[in-house]
């Protein structure tokens, strides 16, 4: 159980000290996850913290390879 | 030192004390963003919010809008980069952060360069720019490191109307949409603009002229932030280019006309202070409102350059600030002409007409801009009551593909278009090409008051037009 963070990520900072695990780290091209430290924010928040704020669709990811927030859930425009 | 004499009428009415904070702010003093240099330090990069006419994805450094950056700054290389800006533009006066994302949603990097700052050049103005959200909580903050200019941009006051521009907000550990999160988002906006005024803070409230969402919404908005006790308003036209990737730009939501951005901010403007010299910069502008010289302080150039005396800097920016504030005041220097030749009676504005005049200028207020190397005209206007400058047309203000960049077609078409209206243009020199085809549109080029003051030339010339009976209306248009 672990989320990650794909190519599309703008290197925004805004999940990072969000995370409640510390999992989340800068790295290039892009932020990553470590995958052993991710608790999807089980026991520490209703909402994962870094999918809650990721300002792009599809950029984060759940453990079975779907986009937490898909395409045309936050910007509104057409998939 | 006293506040330097004021220049345009609403600074008229100011008092000595808000003068004082106002008069070495480009934004906030249009007689100050003549010859005082701003610094935008993009620390800033996490948003907690969308706004639908920005997208954070594309950074071109061609392009010129808000939001956009091309090299993001530690705190340490903040720091850094003050200095050497300090070096060489010790006109510098005010240090910015503005994003690329909201400042107060990057706390612990903004607190931290504004920390180091008030030690190390505690001469310079510090400000923000914010969307408000999490406002509130900073306030006290803000005002520990001395920041006494915030700007919160409210775009309405009615969540319907926020519903249609901000389509999420984070809050409190979870993502709002639609109408909840704009009662959010606009609630923390209306108490932060209180708590800063409580605070005796100056708040500019940047406002998007958003045709068809906010435009009749905006004064509404002018008169709720004039009476919670906001220092001046800035209406700015929404910038929606479908090649920016944002949701206006993509679902092609019309810019307004420079017609509809003058005449909300004439409606705003009889109530309260209104800004007319914006130029709606970059998160890491630097220098002049109307000039950007950030590529000159790339990350590359901080690596190499070795450690500068901050001191040493100060003391230079000190002794430009006495030297800007000694021209400003010295009266051979005629910078602030008392235009008596246009001080009339009521009865002469009846009589005489207005007069637009476009400006080519990079800076000390003066007429020193070679046509085919002006980035922007100012557009002022000249009646028989006083001079004053109206809006800003930027020839080069998007990124409109490489192919066209320095197409000087593209370029003369755009300026024709901006200057629509204007019967003279006034500038250091120009060529003979250009020169025809501005005639031929109507509006008179003239390089005779090369290196002249802006507001006398102005002066000269329209008592110049008004004594040739240019400006005299017709007795049935006095009667209208």
């Amino acid at each position: 159980m672990a989320f990650s963070i794909i190519d599309s990520c703008i290197n925004c900072w805004a999940c990072q000290p969000l995370c409640p695990t510390h999992a989340i780290y800068e790295a290039q091209p892009h932020f990553l996850i470590t995958a052993s430290q991710c608790t999807e924010c089980a026991g520490h928040y209703a909402d994962p913290q870094c999918a809650s704020i990721c300002p792009v669709e599809g950029a984060i990811l759940d453990s079975t390879g779907h986009a937490l927030n898909p395409l045309g859930s936050l910007t509104g425009l057409p998939a | 030192m006293p506040p330097a004499p004021p220049h345009s009428t609403c600074e008229n009415q100011e008092s000595t004390s808000i003068q004082d904070r106002i008069h070495n702010h480009p934004c906030y003093s249009e007689k100050a963003h003549h010859h005082y240099a701003r610094l935008h330090l993009a620390v800033a990069p996490a948003c907690n919010i969308q706004c639908n006419y920005c997208n954070r994805k594309y950074q071109c450094a061609n392009e010129s809008r808000p939001g956009v950056v091309s090299e993001l700054l530690t705190p340490a290389q903040a720091l850094k980069k003050t200095l050497l800006v300090s070096e060489k533009l010790p006109q510098l006066s005010v240090v910015g952060i503005a994003g690329p994302g909201d400042p107060l949603a990057n706390p612990q990097r903004v607190f931290s360069v504004f920390k180091t700052l008030a030690t190390q050049a505690p001469d310079l103005r510090l400000c923000i720019s914010t969307n408000g959200l999490a406002l509130p909580e900073w306030v006290d903050e803000l005002a520990r490191y001395s920041v006494e200019h915030v700007t919160v941009t409210i775009n309405c006051i009615d969540p319907e109307i926020g519903a249609q521009i901000y389509p999420w907000i984070f809050w409190k550990n979870r993502r709002y949409k639609g109408i909840k999160a704009a009662e959010i988002l606009l609630a923390q906006q209306q108490k932060g603009l209180k708590m800063l005024v409580e605070r005796g803070m100056l708040v500019k409230v940047n406002s998007i002229l958003i045709p068809g969402i906010n435009d009749h919404h905006l004064p509404e908005v002018n008169r709720f932030i004039k009476q919670t006790g906001a220092f001046l308003h800035n209406i700015t036209p929404l910038i929606a280019k479908a090649e920016h990737g944002t949701y206006y730009g993509l679902t092609r939501q019309r810019e307004p006309s420079p017609e509809e951005l003058l005449t909300v901010r004439q409606i705003c403007g009889e109530n309260m202070n209104v800004m007319h010299h914006c130029r709606q910069c970059r998160a890491d502008a630097v220098g002049l409102l109307g000039e950007d010289r950030n590529a000159e302080f790339t990350l590359a150039d901080l690596d190499n350059h070795p450690d500068i005396d901050h001191q040493a800097v100060m003391q230079k920016r000190m002794l430009a600030k006495t030297q800007i504030q000694a021209a400003l005041t010295n009266p051979t220097a005629n910078y602030h002409i008392p235009l008596s030749s246009l001080k009339t009676s009521k009865n002469s504005l009846k009589k005489y007409r207005s007069l637009l005049v476009a400006v080519a200028t990079r800076g000390q207020g003066l007429i020193n801009e070679h046509f085919g190397h002006a980035k922007e005209f100012l557009i002022y206007e000249a009646s028989a009551q006083e001079i004053k400058l109206l809006r800003v047309h930027k020839t080069q203000l998007y990124c409109t593909g490489q192919q066209e960049c320095d197409e000087a077609e593209t370029r003369m078409h755009n300026i024709l278009q901006g200057l629509a209206g204007c019967e003279l243009l006034l500038c250091a020199k120009i060529g003979y090409a250009p020169w025809k085809q501005l005639e031929a549109a109507g509006i008179q080029p003239n390089s005779e008051y090369a290196m002249v003051p802006i507001t006398q030339a102005i002066a000269n010339i329209y008592a110049e037009f008004k004594q040739a009976g240019k400006l005299t209306l017709s007795s049935q248009q006095q009667a209208s």
